[in-house]
């Protein structure tokens, strides 16, 4: 049911393409000749250019963090629970940019585009990018923007990362770092389930080795199992239970016919929509930049240190049944910051829906979030 | 600000680190940055008091105290705050050493179980007291630890740490003549400020 007139919806919505048309060496060192973004923005920037919020996306998300497309669309944007006026991130009182990463599938440059040494789609040869390569490239549009210094910048699970990376990299741009279900690094786990995600995909016939454009194939099996155990990391077993239970969606467990759970189902219809969505290179290169975060690496493994030149305050938040980034995982990111003396608000929400907290809503993650961007706001005058 | 903020506040050289333990809505530590350029971090478990430290700017960490606080490196403060949550927490005395392990000197205020209304309550009416100080029906109280200014100060002789000082106030955090004397009988709140042990 489309809310196109709810007070705080952003409403209709349009996606802008910024060029570059510049080389953009990447950390592999690598070099794009060139590239596109693929941006939102919602709410007004002020006169000067201090209000602006970048909405940094996870692993699936793109630039259409809010609002509506078209009157007809079935959805908003994968943030708008969060992004609207008087909503926590607030458009009233914020500009928030929201954008399509590089090597993404959704308008920006990414494996679909076509090389122009080779006159094909990138495919599998699309360089890696790093988190850090994001930042720079989202620095990048921010230029483009006459945005000298973010407010915040924002983001949950693989957009908390974003956060943290930008407060690291570019500390005059920054005055807010909102690290929320995130994490300095992945742990053996993480990067276990990222594993089978990647082997799903690549074991699809339809893969071609990431040249199935050429092909014309499309690795559905694939991405369908990489988005089903993705899927299950992202709920917690407590949310599963209270939504599916053991019940079936079709036969009888006695006989032991044609026996479908209602999990199975739900599932398969989310592995399903997935792939129909989403591009499978994009998907194993977002999963490789989640598997080498880690900001601390370049400082012998220090975060203290690799914090050191930050001048952001944070907001740090996490939710009680999230088993992808637990809380424990933002913890480590807190007391980082604070044995480095940097300010840190930090909170642990209580929230059933494991690390999927993050997107839906809830009172208290609200008035957290809500509350911080409004000192933010007040603060700024 | 609340009146007994203002005696710790005084207590606490400009430019410090401090750790202000079950901070509450973070008064201590707003006046701090703001008076004192303090590098401040409170640490509380209750959420509407976190919220009123986020709308506030105050540096807060959401976390139980009875979790332990092993989370803070050796001598990482230079302060460690706690005022009138010592009653309610599991292990007071372990709090305590945990506390100047992670700060050179802490500051610690409770209510006097020892104040003489207190005596008289029990003794005369033979029920558990109840005071300004100590509004709590025993059943429904989050005071799970009182003790008086003498018991505590035997812990503090046990566990050989030196006393720096020591005020002692009344219900209106205003220090009364002969209040020093007799703190243990008229006296309301006290706060203490404790060093480390001397090793060796």
């Amino acid at each position: 049911m489309v809310r196109l007139t709810d007070a705080d919806s952003v409403g209709l919505v349009e996606p802008r393409v910024a060029h570059f048309d510049q080389p953009f060496t990447l950390q592999c060192r690598e070099t794009l000749p060139r590239f596109d973004l693929t941006y939102e923005t919602y709410g007004e920037l002020n006169a000067d250019k201090s209000n602006a919020v970048l909405v940094c996306h996870a692993l699936s998300g793109d630039h259409h963090a809010a609002g509506y497309h078209a009157p007809e669309d079935a959805k908003p944007g994968w943030w708008d629970v969060c992004i609207g006026p008087g909503k926590p991130i607030d458009t009233s009182k914020f500009c928030v940019i929201a954008l399509n990463n590089l090597g993404g599938c959704n308008g920006s440059t990414g494996p679909r585009t076509i090389d122009p040494d080779t006159g094909e789609p990138y495919g599998a040869n699309f360089p890696t990018v790093t988190v850090k390569d994001w930042v720079k490239s989202q620095a990048m549009l921010a230029d483009t923007l006459g945005i000298d210094r973010f407010a915040g910048v924002v983001g949950g699970s693989l957009g908390g990362m974003q956060a943290l990376q930008w407060a690291i990299d570019l500390p005059d741009r920054i005055e807010h770092a909102l690290v929320i279900a995130g994490a300095a690094k992945l742990s053996a786990q993480n990067i276990a389930f990222n594993e089978i995600a990647r082997q799903a995909i690549q074991s699809d016939p339809e893969f071609h080795d990431g040249r199935y454009y050429q092909a014309d194939a499309v690795p559905r099996r694939g991405l369908m199992l990489a988005r089903m155990v993705g899927h299950v990391t992202y709920l917690s077993d407590d949310s599963m239970g209270v939504r599916f239970g053991r019940e079936l969606k079709s036969g009888d467990i006695e006989s032991g016919q044609d026996v479908q759970f209602q999990v199975e189902s739900y599932l398969h219809y989310q592995g399903t929509s997935f792939s129909e969505r989403f591009d499978a290179n994009t998907y194993l290169l977002m999963t490789r930049a989640l598997d080498y975060f880690d900001p601390a690496l370049e400082f012998d493994g220090d975060l203290v240190r690799a914090l050191r030149d930050v001048t952001a305050k944070f907001l740090v938040l996490s939710f009680s049944s999230d088993w992808r980034f637990p809380p424990a995982r933002s913890d480590e990111i807190v007391d980082a910051l604070i044995e480095a003396r940097k300010d840190v608000v930090s909170a642990t929400i209580e929230a059933p829906n494991g690390h999927d907290s993050f997107l839906l809503p809830n009172a208290r993650y609200f008035d957290v979030l809500g509350g911080y961007l409004d000192a933010v706001a007040r603060s700024r005058g | 600000m609340r009146p007994d903020l203002d005696i710790i506040a005084a207590l606490i050289n400009p430019g410090a680190r401090v750790l202000d333990l079950g901070c509450g809505g973070g008064e201590l530590l707003h006046h701090l940055a703001r008076e004192k350029r303090v590098n401040g971090y409170g640490v509380e478990k209750d959420p509407e008091q976190i919220s009123a430290c986020v709308r506030a700017g105050v540096n807060v960490i959401e976390h139980d105290l009875d979790a332990g606080l092993g989370r803070f490196p050796d001598s990482s403060f230079d302060m460690v705050v706690m005022t009138e949550t010592l009653q309610a927490v599991a292990a007071p005395g372990d709090l305590i050493d945990e506390m100047l392990r992670i700060g050179e000197e802490c500051v610690v205020t409770f209510p006097n179980f020892g104040h003489w209304r207190c005596r008289l309550q029990l003794a005369t009416q033979g029920r558990m007291p109840v005071a300004s100080h100590l509004p709590h029906q025993w059943h429904d109280t989050p005071n799970i630890h009182l003790c008086t200014f003498r018991d505590f100060e035997r812990l503090v002789t046990d566990k050989g740490l030196p006393m720096i000082e020591r005020f002692v106030v009344d219900g209106h955090y205003q220090v009364r003549r002969g209040i020093s004397r007799f703190a243990n009988l008229i006296g309301t709140i006290a706060f203490y400020r404790l060093g480390r042990a001397r090793s060796g």
